[in-house]
Formats: structure tokens, sequence, C-alpha cells
């Protein structure tokens, strides 16, 4: 019932907005290039290539689709892009080396991760001013807050734990262990799961977010391939709960494994070193950011095959996508 | 003479064709091992789990089984174009060519009635071998597999064609061998059917270039991008050109009195 009624409005607003669809567009930011590519998500062409920042590498949309947040890592800096204009239209203080970051439901906090110094630093978007500055674990890498609102979930990549952040007082309130090099984390929609990659240990933990437990652990083998190629790092579930992506770095395959007995359904082939994913709007593909290869693989969601992979910048990074 | 006459002579060649295929069960059999040990067994050793880079006509990553698949279905129509030579040569050691020419209508049309018999006969053997396959994980679209069926039939009328060619020089049986070694191998192993010609460059420039001039690359190419909904204007314009010169050749050089004469001579 949950589907239907989500979808409705959806399917009401893709047949009242048809021209707007297939404008959809994917923005993919080039690590060795310092540039974004944008992707045409109708032809599967590259149309345009926007210079930013040094080492672009996470990259958000606001809430409301108008601008995107670019970590200009080797700038020190977030960048925000007017998305009608496609330019950087002010840089937002960040603390050293963002990597990756994650916006609050407000559309005002953003919580940055600073892999140098091992904090997160919390910035409002409005007013540029740095919140706070939170102290977390060694190398923090992934971040994602929980769709209610109320957690800000940090990695740190060698203390390999998550540090569970409260966003109304900004202090960090516990911590999970998982495996070796937590990269990513990602909320189930409902915001009860937390999906957790770790690269070198080779798992994704599923953590319980009520007692920021670990209740599973994913493990990945692929015939042929060598267990210490199969590093996960992004990870994406499907809206409607039954699927989760794993992506799987230099073992370049995703997995597509069952969000609810948490069995691994299929290995798919992408290009090299598959980092980052992201549906398209109308969550019928699944967009895969390939590092070395230097390309974007394009899944079709309802057939779990890989149909095309395009060529971007060097070291593509992060992806996000866009209606119109 | 009219159309009947020509019918009837076509569908008896086939059907010579066909008993004759039916007969040699094994035929059949070793016609679809040797492509699915090649798929099996050597695509395994090469395995490439990793991914083969992005060539057209595919538009992503693809597994090395995938990638040799064309390949094979032009050996199998590669080893049945060369067979059907051999039965050419057994024919006409055997004495029943003699029959076949006394039919009405003219040499060359018994000759592309058996080309056709052959070309439908490789064609069952393809898509037995497609289906395989299919089952081992190689799942070109769908639709691929009908816009190929025009590709393998010029490429085996092009096969057949050579090997037509090649028996009206054979002159015994036991030089079967001998085109094994300096026809089908070389054909086969100097194309693009195991390596993207990309790889065979990168190794030397000189086997690249043999590669490029060898009509069985473009023939693969032919198929491979057919199977993909696609068509490789060049390599349809090189198969049809070779396929038209070797049609021409074997229809000009069979001449079925030479063996006639050149028995009382061994005698």
């Amino acid at each position: 019932m949950t589907i239907k009624t989500k979808l409705l409005p959806l399917m009401i607003a893709a047949a009242l907005a048809s021209p707007a669809v297939h404008a959809a567009k994917a923005y993919i930011s080039n690590e060795k290039d310092d540039t974004l590519s944008v992707l045409d998500l109708n032809t599967w062409e590259v149309v345009e290539t926007i210079d930013v920042g040094e080492r672009p590498r996470g990259i958000a949309l606001s809430k409301d689709h108008t601008k995107l947040y670019i970590c200009a890592s080797d700038s020190d800096t977030v960048q925000v892009m007017d998305l009608a204009t496609h330019k950087i239209i002010e840089n937002l203080p960040s603390g050293a080396d963002p990597e990756q970051f994650a916006l609050h439901p407000d559309n005002r906090k953003l919580y940055i991760s600073n892999e140098d110094d091992a904090i997160v630093t919390v910035v409002d978007t409005e007013s540029h001013e740095v919140l706070a500055q939170i102290e977390v674990g060694v190398e923090p890498e992934g971040m994602a807050v929980s769709p209610d609102g109320k957690w800000a979930v940090n990695t740190s990549e060698t203390t390999n734990m998550l540090h569970w952040i409260d966003t109304e007082t900004h202090e960090l309130v516990d911590n999970t262990l998982v495996d070796q090099r937590p990269r990513h984390v990602e909320f189930r929609e409902d915001g009860k799961l937390l999906w957790a990659s770790s690269e070198i240990g080779g798992t994704v933990s599923v953590i319980d977010v009520e007692s920021r437990q670990i209740i599973q652990k994913l493990n990945f083998e692929i015939k042929g391939i060598h267990p210490d190629k199969i590093q996960p790092v992004g990870v994406k579930l499907t809206p409607d709960g039954k699927y989760a992506f794993v992506a799987l770095g230099p073992a370049n395959h995703v997995a597509v494994v069952d969000a609810n007995t948490y069995e691994v359904l299929d290995y798919l082939l992408v290009g090299r070193r598959v980092w980052h994913m992201e549906f398209t709007p109308e969550k019928d593909y699944l967009l895969t950011t390939n590092g070395i290869s230097g390309d974007v693989s394009v899944i079709n969601v309802a057939d779990m095959k890989v149909e095309r992979s395009i060529k971007v910048g060097r070291y593509p990074w992060g992806v996000v996508t866009l209606a119109d | 003479m009219n159309l009947n006459v020509y019918l009837h002579a076509f569908t008896g060649v086939v059907k010579r064709e066909f008993w004759r295929f039916i007969q040699q069960r094994s035929r059949f059999l070793s016609a679809l091992v040797r492509p699915l040990l090649w798929l099996v067994v050597f695509a395994a050793g090469f395995r490439a789990a990793l991914g083969v880079a992005i060539i057209p006509p595919y538009a992503t990553y693809i597994t090395y089984e995938t990638y040799i698949a064309p390949g094979l279905c032009c050996m199998i129509l590669l080893f049945n174009g060369m067979q059907s030579s051999l039965s050419m040569v057994y024919d006409r050691e055997m004495g029943s060519m003699k029959v076949l020419l006394m039919s009405p209508v003219p040499r060359s049309w018994l000759l592309i009635s058996k080309l056709l018999a052959i070309a439908l006969i490789s064609l069952v053997q393809v898509y037995a071998f497609l289906a395989i396959a299919w089952l081992a994980g190689v799942e070109p679209p769908a639709l691929g597999l009908i816009t190929a069926l025009p590709a393998l039939v010029l490429v085996a009328l092009l096969l057949g064609s050579i090997g037509l060619f090649l028996s009206a020089r054979i002159r015994q049986l036991e030089n079967f061998a001998g085109v094994m070694n300096f026809v089908i191998f070389p054909m086969f192993f100097l194309s693009s059917a195991l390596y993207p010609l990309w790889k065979m460059r990168e190794s030397s420039e000189w086997l690249y270039w043999i590669c490029q001039y060898n009509p069985f690359t473009h023939a693969v190419e032919l198929v491979r991008f057919a199977l993909y909904q696609q068509l490789n204007l060049q390599a349809l314009a090189i198969t049809l050109g070779t396929t038209l010169v070797f049609a021409t050749l074997a229809v000009i050089s069979f001449n079925p009195e030479r063996t006639v004469r050149a028995a009382p001579a061994k005698a």
C-alpha cells in the first residue's frame, strides 16, 4: 500500500511534467579532471563538462533541487553550484579535505567529513556559519543523515567505527564497531535500518538504528576473482525496499542483494573500480561511477542487466540525478 | 527447361545433404562439441571475470565467453564449409558425382544448391550452439538471434564457396588433413574470433594486418554486430565481395572431367 501511495503522485507528476522528464540529467564528479560531467539520461550522452574546484568527490543535491553541493577536496571547500546556470555561486567553509557529506532534511545543516583532521564539520548552508565541529575516529569518510533527521552517522576508515551524532546537540552519542575500513553508510527509506560497507573487511553490515547493533553481515564471493579485490564501497537500496546494490570496487561488479533475506542474488559486471551509485529519477536505472575505466555503467533495475557504459571524465567519483 | 527442374535438382541436393547429415550423427555432435569445448574450457582458462574492455558492438563490459561466441558460430560454419569440400572429393572418388552431373540443369546451379544445402544444415547447428551458450550465460539480445540470421547465411555461403573452390583443387581424400592445417586453423586463429584486433595489434603490427586481411575476421565481425542488431557495413561489403569471388572461382574451376580423365592415368 505504501508503494502505491508513493508511486501515485510520482506517476501523476511524470504524466504532467513529461517535457521535464525528457531533460533528466545526471551529474558526475570527475576526481582527476576537476570537472563535472553532465549526462543526458535519455540520449545517454555527456552533454556538458563543467569546471569545478580541485578534486571533486562527494556531490549532493539541495532538497529543493536548485543547487548542487560539491566537495572540492583539494580546494578545502564545499562549492555550491546553481543548477539553472551551472555556475559556482559560493564556497562554503568545510574544514580541510572534505570527501563525503550529507544534507539534513531541513535543507540547511550540511555534515561534512574532514578526512585529515578526524572531525565532522557542520555548516549552515544559508548563513555559511560553522555550527559545530565534532571529533570522530581517524579518517572520517562516509556520511549519512537519517530520513527523520535525528541522526548523522559518520564512518571512520581507520578506527573502523560508525559514529552516531545527535543532530540536536551535535554530540557523539554512540559508536558501532564494524569490519575494516568502513566507507559508506546508507539509511533504508523508513530510517529503521542502516547499511554500512567495509572496504577492506569485504563485508556489508546491516544495523538496527534503534539499538545501533549489527543484525546481519553480508559476505561476497565472485567466481574467478580474488577475495582481496572484493571491496564494498557504495550501497543503494531500491525505494520499495526489495533490493540493495553494493558496488564492489576493484572487483568490477555490483552485487544485487535481496534486502529482506540478505541473499546475494547476482553480480553484475560493470567498469573498473566501481565506487558510487545513484538511481535515475524514475528509479528504473542505476548509474555506477567506475573510477579507473573512467565511465558510468547503466543498470536496468527491472531486468537486473547492465545495458551500457558511457565514458565520462577521469576517475568519476560521485553521481546525482535530477528530473528536470 | 522450366523452373520445376531447377527446384527438383535443388531439393534433391538438399535432401541428399540432409540424409548424409542425419546418418552422420557423430558429425552433428562433433560440430557442437567443438565450439562448446572452446566456450567452456578455453574461455575458462582466459576467463576475464573482470570484464573485456568495451569495443563495438558491445555497449558495456562483457565476459570472454560473450566475446568468443560469434567467433565460435563462425567456427561451426567454417568446419562445415570445409567438410563439404571433403564430401565433394568423396563423391568424386566414389562416382556419385557423375550421377549428379547427369542432371540437365547447369553445373553452377548444382553448386549453388549444394552451398545452400550446407548453409541450411550449418544453421541448425549454429542455433543449437547458441541455445546451449545461452544456458552458459552468453545472452545476446533475443532479437539479435533473428538479425544474425542473414549474416550467418552469408557467412555460410562464403565459407562453403571457399570449401567448394578448394574441393576443385583437392584430388584425393587424404589431402583433407592438409586443408585442415593450411586453411581452417590459420583462418580461425588469425582472425578476431578469439581476441579483439586491438589486442593483436598490441602484440605485433604484422599479426594485426594479417588478421585484418583475413576474410574470416570480417565474417566474424559481421555476425558479431548482427547478433547485437547492428550492421557493420565494412564487414558486410568484404564478406559479400569475397563470397562472390569464391563462388565464381568455385563454379569456374569446378571441372568434373578433370578427375574422370585423371582416374585412368592413375591406374
